[in-house]
């Protein structure tokens, strides 16, 4: 079974669809018990980072989050799921996050080139730099993904699978052992997305 | 670099989609479904679901349909048409609906796009406006553009980018439905006002049309049509493939 995190942040539809095309097993649940009974975990999320990390640590979810990291559980963040791995964010402040991999989120906004626009709304290649990591395995130099995001990671570089251009080199997908992220969404990436999926909740 | 989207639009009524012709392994036409699924595995980069529907029952079967395309096909869904409240965003969001584009119901309610982007963030929120040129200046129009407001329409989606929303449709009323290309006038006033991703539409009749958007106009992110997809005038493969060999960064 797979387990998508439900902590109130975004819309889990689309993960959960395209999921069970592929035909897993899919819960969406905030039951501690149920993320322990699953196979492999998946952090979504859209929002702001402090009202995601807000309920994160409230409800006592990111505490079970790392400890089931700890363990070995798989886990996949996607976008704001991802950008929550990191040590700390600056938007709209500082906040810490989850600390699974080590590095911040900071904004686009002063970091790239100013006529080019924020958020990054739309489809963009993927680089990958070499490191490899099973989740990614089927994912081939240059493949097209959908981003959405005005917030990057940084100071990541020993963990970063893919980049992506847009007024700079942008981290695109991260790993550490078995927690991985994706700051564009693999479910909105067609077959490509697709596969990507499938090779995470298949490893 | 990130690519242009090119963005086919499905009017649908009553769960059916209006206008269309057949396609070759496209058994029903008239199904959003397996239309939707046609234009993913042409190569489109999104779609546009409008509502064309006034009555409840229509409304209960788009959302029928919205929730079956969502479940089946894994690119970036927009809905539009009906939008009034908070309640109409949750209602399509629910059903798989990534972004949700308002028009009208901005107009009636100005603050619907503010608290919508609040609530589902700057990105969910599509600013769709039919302008059109009265007396040399853009005025925006109302109520699938019958109704003439008298506001700027430049002024207007600067106002609606101001209060949060993420994207903008930009529909040309002089322009739609004449197939000789886009305003690009209108759209070049639009892209020197906001920052935020602009999506032409209105005016396309062929490939060399969108080659003179993209080329004359670098800031517009996204061509969106109608007709002449459904139709099949235009293959959104042989449209990209052009796009390409003409030196615009497009997803093939």
């Amino acid at each position: 079974m797979i387990a998508i995190i439900d902590y109130g942040m975004g819309n889990l539809f689309s993960l959960s669809s395209s999921l069970k095309s592929l035909g897993y097993e899919v819960e969406i649940t905030a039951d501690p018990e149920r993320l322990r009974a699953a196979d492999k975990l998946f952090l979504p999320g859209v929002g702001a980072f402090r009202d995601a990390q807000e309920r994160l640590f409230s409800t006592g979810l990111a505490d079970v989050i790392r400890g089931l990291a700890a363990e070995g559980k798989p886990l996949m963040g996607i976008c704001l799921g991802m950008q929550l791995l990191f040590d700390k964010s600056y938007e709209y402040g500082e906040y810490e996050g989850l600390g699974l991999i080590p590095g911040t989120v900071v904004p686009m906004e002063g970091s790239i080139a100013p006529e080019l626009k924020i958020p990054q709304i739309g489809w963009n290649a993927l680089h990958f730099t070499g490191l490899e990591h099973p989740a990614f395995a089927d994912t081939k130099e240059g493949e097209f993904v959908y981003f959405v995001h005005s917030y990057y990671a940084t100071e990541c570089d020993p963990y970063v699978i893919a980049t992506t251009e847009y007024g700079k080199e942008l981290t695109a997908a991260v790993a550490k052992d078995n927690v991985c992220g994706c700051q564009f969404h693999p479910e909105k990436s067609g077959e490509v997305g697709l596969r990507l999926l499938d090779a995470f909740c298949k490893q | 670099m990130i690519t242009k989207r090119i963005i086919p639009c499905l009017d649908v009524r009553d769960g059916r989609v209006v206008k269309g012709v057949n396609f070759e392994g496209v058994q029903d036409v008239s199904d959003p479904v397996e239309l939707a699924r046609h234009y993913s595995e042409s190569g489109a980069d999104e779609l546009v679901f409008y509502d064309i529907t006034a009555s409840f029952e229509g409304r209960k079967l788009f959302t029928d349909i919205l929730t079956r395309t969502a479940s089946q096909i894994f690119i970036p869904l927009t809905v539009g048409g009906g939008i009034n409240t908070l309640d109409d965003f949750d209602r399509v969001l629910s059903c798989g609906a990534d972004k949700v584009s308002v028009n009208s119901g901005a107009i009636r309610n100005p603050d619907l796009v503010g608290e919508a982007a609040k609530r589902f963030g700057d990105q969910c929120v599509v600013i769709s406006a039919d302008v059109k040129r009265v007396d040399g200046t853009f005025h925006v129009f109302a109520k699938g553009g019958r109704e003439d407001t008298g506001m700027g329409g430049i002024e207007w989606i600067r106002r609606c980018v101001d209060n949060g929303a993420g994207e903008v449709v930009l529909n040309s009323i002089d322009t739609d439905g004449v197939k000789n290309g886009f305003d690009l006038e209108m759209l070049q006033a639009v892209c020197d006002v906001v920052n935020v991703p602009v999506i032409a539409s209105g005016g396309a009749g062929g490939i060399d049309h969108f080659v003179e958007l993209f080329r004359s106009i670098p800031t517009v992110d996204a061509g969106l049509a109608a007709s002449i997809f459904h139709f099949g005038e235009v293959e959104i493969r042989d449209l990209k493939k052009a796009l390409r060999d003409n030196g615009i960064n497009v997803r093939l």
